[in-house]
């Protein structure tokens, strides 16, 4: 029974899901050749609180709309911090996006990684190319109350020793909070001194208790899906492996169609979904 | 310090052989040091050494006309570099450049040769065992060459 | 106890002024460029006295009748959905403020597009059960979960509709198989005001009119209507039953939605992919597709942004692009979706079938593609007006459901 038949008139307006809310591009950092980071306020003051994983729809005046994962702290929502990728039209955009612009916002939306809910075991964070920032709230969390967990290990793959992102993070994370941090990279340079390889050749090197391992993988769909094989392979359940999946998203909530994976609304029931869910629908094409 | 014999079990790529035939094959090998910037062989040089790494880390590089090598692969303390020993002409299709003090047993190609062809079964072990070593390393380079990083038009 | 009463054809001029004076927009069937179409109507001379219509894949046509039926058609071209779900709204506007670096955003309203004057409240007058089920449907989907569409909401609550039982229904109509008519039921698919019954025999042309709420209750009241007779209800009830018997299709619906998520990789697919020319009727006129994408649209001063959200369709070739490609690039994919979703993953995500049985799509696809012949030939049966067939193979092992549809709080 919906609430339309015979309503009041006067009663309390339907919140309108579709309206933005003005944000102030306080910083920008460009992280690296396509990929820049923005730290934004809202300008009425009201801090948006949001769980790691987590995306809000961000729009640049006149260009256009898109989804992009928050990738600040949980635990700063007075800062809303988005790390952006060119790709297109709207995203170069917010990429040039200088202090003092205002932005539209909407959200947060979509369901987030739950990290806690790998407390008192071993937590796994894999990433591959942007990837690493709708998981660097989740990383955050786990470092706020890294004695809650057993061993912690980053896996990140990047495309070259350039596009490798929050270089300071990496070091930090390993240096003052005991992450294992392992980087690759496909392909090196000359003066590279680390890994060159795909980022699921880390896995083996990786210390964890598979049975009681959360597993978080965040990155283009094809590494999840050849990450996930192989830590299901290693005897993480499936259950306990969540991967972020995308599709095209124009509404964000869950109104507009777009962003189905056959049943999932990727906006409402997703990003993050679980193995066993995703499994059947990642192995066939063009669903 | 180990004596490779007492080393070999160790090693990832060995678990599983027993004693004798480590016994054997260790037959072919000595222990041997590259410093960093140090090559140990280079592309197009002729084939006929096994690596086992120790320690410290190997670039395999392709060289190009313009700019610097690319590195295709690393190899690190408990990996295993080279094939090609296994396969005629035994001829080395890239560089391999030691980028830190490194540590690791050399093995003989001709020597393991040898061996396998005088006990099929040890030959079938060690094949099953490179085998394995160049799977992973085509199933990383075919998904690699996806570029999934990057930006498609 | 059901409230039945009996109006002649004055009292439905009657009822229809009262709702004009009312201040409702009153939408109805008009013939208009040889179909059946929703407009503005002010009166019975508006509606289509004398009009049939024959309709078959890839088929439609109106026919004269020998009587003066004022309903005697089956679906039109259109059904409810463009009334509160319009192909173009105006979500907002945005302008620049005066130190150029900020906007202010103000939510669009109905005033903002053409045609103000013939805006809500709608009265709709000659719904059909099927069409109120997929009313229904929509308010679950729109309006009944997390997130509302504020601007639907708005229209709906303040609709006031009355459907029309059918009598006559067409070659594609198969309501029936999915449970949705022919008569509107009061508990099934969005509530009505009033129900009408069109009775012509022996020259008597009168209405049957069951009551839905006390809003249509008192309207009633107003333009002063008798209780039915009992000779009259059974004469409404005959005009059901015939209806009942005379489907044009059968959707045989048991197991349906994991005949579908097993059908996959099905070779069905690239048979109808074959046919499609994925040009969208079919999700125009579906009473219950709701994909919508967004434009921005700005003046050359780049000073002012108003963001529409305009219809969209699964069958649209950028439909499901994301950076690096399209998802779904091949017609057997997209109608792979179209389908599936619409008889399968429909029910996972909201709780019912997507599918009304009304027919469009079979009526209006110019390939004469039949969903109920598709799905016939994805369970192996040659056609789908044949008897019982064999019991489902088993499916792909369902996943759980994803998020189920919450009530608005109230």
């Amino acid at each position: 029974m919906t609430a339309l038949t015979d309503r009041d008139r006067g009663a309390a307006p339907v919140p309108d899901p579709f309206l933005p809310r003005p944000f102030v591009v306080r910083a920008t950092r460009q992280d690296t050749r396509d990929t820049h980071t923005l730290e934004l306020e809202p300008v009425d003051g009201e801090p948006l609180g949001f769980a790691a994983g987590q995306f809000t729809m961000m729009h640049a005046f006149g260009a256009g709309e898109v989804p992009i994962s928050i990738s600040g702290d949980p635990a700063r929502p007075e800062v809303l911090v988005h790390t952006i990728r060119d790709v297109g039209a709207v995203t170069r955009a917010l990429v040039h996006a200088q202090p003092g612009t205002v932005l539209g916002i909407r959200g947060p939306f979509g369901t987030g990684w739950q990290v806690s809910s790998g407390r008192h075991g071993d937590v796994l964070f894999m990433a591959g190319g942007i990837g690493l920032a709708p998981l660097r709230p989740a990383i955050l969390e786990v470092c706020a109350a890294r004695g809650d967990f057993g061993q912690v290990s980053l896996l990140y793959g990047a495309r070259t020793p350039e596009d490798i992102l929050f270089g300071e993070d990496l070091l930090g994370w390993a240096g003052d909070h005991g992450i294992d941090v392992q980087v690759t990279v496909d392909n090196g340079q000359h003066a590279w001194r680390g890994r060159v390889g795909l980022v699921t050749q880390l896995i083996d090197r990786a210390r964890f208790a598979p049975a009681s391992t959360l597993a978080l993988i965040c990155g283009p769909e094809v590494m999840m899906r050849y990450a996930a094989l192989a830590l299901a392979d290693r005897g993480i359940p499936k259950t306990r492996l969540r991967l972020s999946m995308e599709r095209n998203m124009k509404c964000g909530v869950g109104l507009c169609g777009h962003c189905q994976l056959r049943e999932f609304l990727l906006c409402v029931d997703g990003p993050v979904l679980t193995y066993d869910r995703l499994e059947p629908l990642m192995s066939r094409v063009e669903l | 310090m180990q004596t490779i014999e007492q080393y070999l079990p160790e090693h990832p790529f060995f678990a599983g052989l027993g004693e004798d035939v480590i016994a054997l094959v260790a037959g072919c090998a000595v222990n041997t040091h590259f410093r960093p910037g140090e090559h140990l062989f280079r592309e197009g040089e002729r084939a006929d050494t096994f690596y086992v790494i120790r320690h410290g880390r190997i670039s395999l590089e392709v060289r190009t006309p313009a700019g610097p090598p690319v590195v295709v692969d690393s190899a690190h303390a408990d990996d295993v570099v080279g094939w090609s020993w296994l396969v005629p002409p035994y001829r080395w299709l890239f560089d391999a450049r030691a980028t830190e003090e490194t540590s690791a047993i050399a093995f003989d190609g001709a020597c393991l040769r040898g061996k396998c062809e005088a006990d099929p079964a040890i030959g079938y072990a060690l094949l099953q065992r490179v085998v394995r070593v160049m799977s992973d390393r085509l199933q990383s380079a075919r998904v690699r060459l996806l570029d999934l990083y990057g930006v498609r038009a | 106890m059901v409230d039945t009463r009996l109006i002649d054809l004055g009292g439905l001029q009657a009822l229809i002024d009262a709702l004009r004076s009312r201040g409702y927009t009153v939408i109805g069937p008009t013939v208009r460029s040889g179909a059946i179409v929703n407009a503005p109507i002010s009166g019975l001379d508006d509606l289509p006295r004398g009009w049939g219509d024959e309709q078959d894949a890839a088929h439609y046509r109106l026919r004269r009748r020998d009587d003066d039926r004022l309903f005697g058609f089956a679906a039109g071209a259109q059904s409810a959905k463009p009334v509160f779900f319009p192909a173009d709204e105006l979500l907002w506007r945005a302008r620049r403020t005066t130190d150029g670096e900020g906007y202010a955003v103000r939510p669009g309203h109905d005033d903002d597009g053409p045609a103000a004057e013939d805006g809500p409240p709608y009265a709709l007058i000659g719904v059909r059960s099927c069409d109120l089920s997929a009313v229904g449907i929509h308010d679950t989907v729109l309006a009944g979960r997390g997130f509302v569409d504020a601007h639907y909401a708005g229209r709906r609550a303040e609709a006031f509709v009355v459907a029309v039982a059918c009598s006559d229904p067409s070659g594609t109509c198969f309501c029936v198989s999915m449970a949705t008519g022919p008569k509107p039921e009061s508990g099934r698919g969005a509530p009505f005001d009033l129900s009408l019954t069109e009775l012509i025999d022996g020259g008597d042309h009168r209405f049957v009119v069951e009551v839905g709420s006390e809003r249509g209750a008192a309207v009633l009241d107003e333009i002063v209507a008798a209780p039915a007779a009992p000779a009259d209800l059974e004469a409404a009830d005959h005009v059901t039953e015939q209806a009942i018997q005379r489907m044009g299709r059968r959707l045989d619906t048991d197991g349906i939605k994991d005949l579908l998520y097993a059908s996959v990789d099905s070779p069905q697919w690239d048979d109808v992919a074959s046919r499609c020319l994925s040009c969208t009727n079919c999700t125009m006129v579906c009473p219950t597709c709701f994909c919508t994408s967004v434009e921005d649209v700005t003046d050359l001063t780049g000073s002012t942004d108003d963001r529409h959200r305009v219809w969209d369709s699964c069958f649209n070739a950028d439909f499901s692009y994301i950076h690096g490609g399209t998802v779904r690039e091949s017609t057997r994919s997209r109608y792979r979706q179209w389908m599936t979703h619409k008889l399968a993953s429909w029910h996972d995500q909201f709780g019912s079938s997507g599918c009304v049985g009304c027919g469009r799509c079979v009526t209006w696809c110019p390939a004469a593609i039949d969903i109920t012949a598709e799905a016939a030939a994805l369970r192996g049966a040659p056609g789908s007006n044949l008897p019982e067939h064999d019991p489902l193979r088993a499916g792909t092992g369902e996943a759980p459901s994803p998020s189920t549809p919450t009530p608005p709080a109230e």
